[in-house]
């Protein structure tokens, strides 16, 4: 998508108009070979992890990527951190292209761009004290051990912890808190871009809560640019700006957050929400659930046309023939289907191809004498 | 379900393990009933001890460090004290479990349909080839497609979701009375969650299994619990039916925790209520009240441990452990939306 001017939330100093995204994403590909053979080995399939994504995240502003596994997301992510080669495309940070840039004109880049990892058990090393662990960016990037420590008490201080936890070891803290321990140490380098793979889902409900809080005061405080990975929609929704649904290394819709759930209009989308049990009695009675059947193919061989027309159900002959592009609704909605929900015949009429479509896809928009009809699960407006 | 006989009754369950931080308490009491084709959910959060509850009363918590009290009757069978041969009869055929997670809980050096056959001719002693026809017939019953070709599969060829549906077959394969599912989707996406819940409904339907549904996620108990039981720091705080616990909470954990639950249903509040502090080790908990220390409503009764008891009028199945009055409890976690009735005290110190 063009810059949109993100929704933003109250008190939120995300980045005006015209201002030069901070992360551009242009056609990424990224496939990773299967090779074969005992001498010689060839390359015998590529797995399609990402597969021809565009996306911007602009300064300030919170982007939710969402999808079930193997959709491609983890991959994406990393690869903005330089952590695995694109296949194709490029990926800009600040503006520099940083799609073939190496180990020295990564290290400057590094320290603006962190991340926290899903895993809170797994990410810090076991035998080093806190203090060692948030200490180590400050020490990478030159700082002395003296300077350091201040530093590091002071972060501990920020993320909620006691500054008297800079001796401990990660075992001595609970999930909740070694994640805390995570960011700290991802904010140590006063980054502009905080990656953040599934951060609370390894967390127990009432601690989740209290992570998403705090990444939130943290962000306005540092003026961060997070890009907030997940695997689904109920936690992502609290962070982010704008939301872009992956599946099978495409993307699907990319909306406003909070549109999003009210206006679904991918068939995927709506298949999402649909399957959140929502956690009141009465109300899961009521709701029509739309329980897509299947699962995610092989992103070996991925379906021709549209990648999720062999569980859609709305799918049609057009689905399988000819890949959606990016089709352009009100508020800078963008969503990959050739028979949208949620949307009425005007609003489809107006709609108009984006750039940002992979190159692959069709010229065919939707048709609007053929509205997809209403999402299965709505929100309450 | 109250009038006939239940299925299992546990009474005053505890379970203790000797570490080298002392003794965790991780059950502290636990008492419940679970009559035939219903669902009891016990909801708590990560040492909580509702994982351990379930275990026990498969017997898959014995080891030297570990001391059982109380008494948890199957029909006829006593299963805390029971010996391991009583026991071997017991699991899979009677009392059939579904682990969390479906990528270890399979194992990966035989094929799937060997692992089914096994525990059914280990049980019933059906001859081969039968048993190989019902594996296939479980296999397709829980939604695997093409299960004659598949049953031959290893692991590996499964994904997730077909690895928990197939730990499902394995849990139905001898006909079971109660099968305890331990975070049974945790580990899977969520348009698969689905899938399988909807999957473990209908089977409960057509076999009138009671399930014991172990999990921390309150969507999922919303979706499929009859009952539900609150554990917190080893102790149920509250127990009551799906509707009284998600519409009339009266234990401050209980309310706080259904408060603090993200609805994609409902607009975004400005921000995400949460229970202040954490839960308490469960080598060194408070006295009294276990969830105190988190609770802004504490007063003089707290220090004295509430007994699991009805106290709402009329809902003799209802029961809690709160010291608080209930038009109390009722009055204080009215609060204004997006507020969860525990954020007084502390966050006003603060």
């Amino acid at each position: 998508m063009s810059v949109e001017a993100p929704e933003t939330r109250a008190g939120d100093g995300a980045a005006g108009d015209g201002a030069r995204p901070l992360v551009e994403v242009e056609h990424l590909k990224i496939f990773f070979p299967i090779k074969q053979g005992i001498l010689v080995e060839r390359e015998v399939a590529r797995v399609h992890a990402v597969n021809d994504v565009t996306l911007h995240i602009a300064e300030g502003e919170t982007l939710g990527l969402v999808g079930e596994s193997g959709c491609g997301k983890t991959t994406m992510s990393r690869a903005i951190m330089r952590l695995i080669d694109a296949t194709d495309g490029t990926i800009r940070f600040r503006g520099e292209d940083v799609t073939k840039a190496g180990r020295k004109q990564m290290e400057p880049l590094r320290r603006e761009m962190q991340m926290v990892f899903q895993d809170p058990f797994a990410s810090l090393n076991p035998r080093k004290r806190v203090g060692q662990i948030i200490g180590m960016p400050l020490r990478l990037h030159g700082s002395n051990r003296k300077d350091v420590e201040p530093q590091v008490r002071e972060l501990l201080g920020k993320v909620g912890l006691h500054k008297e936890h800079v001796n401990r070891f990660p075992h001595e803290f609970s999930g909740g808190q070694r994640q805390r321990i995570g960011v700290a140490r991802a904010l140590a380098l006063e980054p502009r871009l905080i990656v953040l793979d599934e951060p609370v889902s390894a967390l127990d409900v009432s601690v989740q809560a209290q992570i998403i809080n705090l990444l939130d005061d943290l962000q306005d405080d540092f003026r961060l640019t997070y890009l907030f990975v997940a695997h689904d929609l109920s936690v992502v929704r609290h962070v982010s700006d704008r939301i872009a649904v992956m599946y099978l290394g495409k993307l699907m819709e990319v909306s406003p957050a909070e549109e999003l759930y009210t206006k679904p209009i991918h068939p995927y989308t709506s298949a999402l929400l649909s399957a959140i049990p929502i956690p009141d009695p009465e109300e899961n009675r009521r709701r029509e659930r739309l329980v897509v059947g299947g699962e995610p193919p092989n992103p070996i061989n991925p379906p021709s046309g549209c990648v999720f027309h062999p569980r859609c159900p709305q799918a049609t002959e057009i689905c399988r023939r000819v890949e959606p592009p990016l089709a352009r609704y009100p508020n800078g909605h963008l969503a990959a289907c050739h028979h949208p929900l949620s949307v009425t015949p005007e609003e489809i009429k107006s709609a108009t191809k984006d750039p940002t479509s992979p190159l692959s896809a069709g010229d065919e928009l939707p048709d609007p004498t053929q509205p997809g009809g209403q999402a299965a699960s709505s929100a309450e407006a | 379900m109250n009038d006939a006989q239940p299925l299992l009754t546990v009474d005053d369950l505890k379970v203790s393990f000797a570490t080298e931080e002392g003794v965790v308490q991780a059950v502290d009491g636990v008492t419940f009933e679970l009559g035939a084709g219903e669902v009891l959910a016990v909801v708590g959060e990560s040492g909580s001890g509702k994982s351990v509850t379930a275990m026990t009363l498969m017997g898959l918590t014995r080891s030297p460090n570990a001391r059982f009290e109380g008494n948890a009757h199957y029909k006829d069978t006593e299963l805390i004290g029971a010996s391991e041969d009583e026991l071997r009869r017991v699991r899979g055929a009677e009392i059939a479990m579904i682990f969390q997670d479906p990528m270890t809980s399979l194992n990966p050096v035989h094929r799937v349909g060997d692992q089914i056959i096994e525990q059914i001719q280990e049980h019933e002693g059906v001859p081969d080839q039968q048993a190989r026809e019902r594996t296939v017939e479980l296999l397709e019953r829980v939604g695997i497609p093409r299960a004659r070709e598949r049953v031959d599969n290893y692991p590996f060829e499964f994904s997730g979701g077909m690895r928990q549906r197939v730990m499902i077959a394995l849990a139905l394969s001898c006909n079971p009375s109660i099968l305890i599912a331990d975070e049974p989707t945790t580990a899977l996406d969520v348009t698969i969650q689905a899938q399988i819940l909807h999957r473990i409904r209908e089977l409960r339907e057509e076999t009138g299994a009671a399930v014991i549904l172990v999990t921390h996620d309150l969507g999922v108990v919303a979706d499929i619990a009859d009952r539900i039981a609150v554990m917190y720091a080893g102790r149920i705080v509250e127990q009551g039916t799906l509707d009284q616990i998600f519409y009339d909470p009266q234990h401050p954990y209980t309310w706080g925790l259904i408060g603090s639950i993200t609805r994609v249903d409902r607009p975004r509040p400005e921000r995400l209520p949460a229970i202040a502090g954490l839960p308490p080790s469960l080598a060194n908990r408070p006295e009294g009240c276990h969830f105190r220390p988190r609770c802004p409503h504490e007063f003089s009764e707290c220090p004295k441990v509430p007994p699991l008891e009805a106290r709402v009028d009329g809902q003799a199945g209802h029961l809690d452990r709160c010291w608080l009055p209930v038009d109390e409890k009722r009055a204080k976690r009215e609060v204004r939306p997006g507020e969860i009735g525990l954020e007084t005290k502390k966050e006003a110190a603060a």
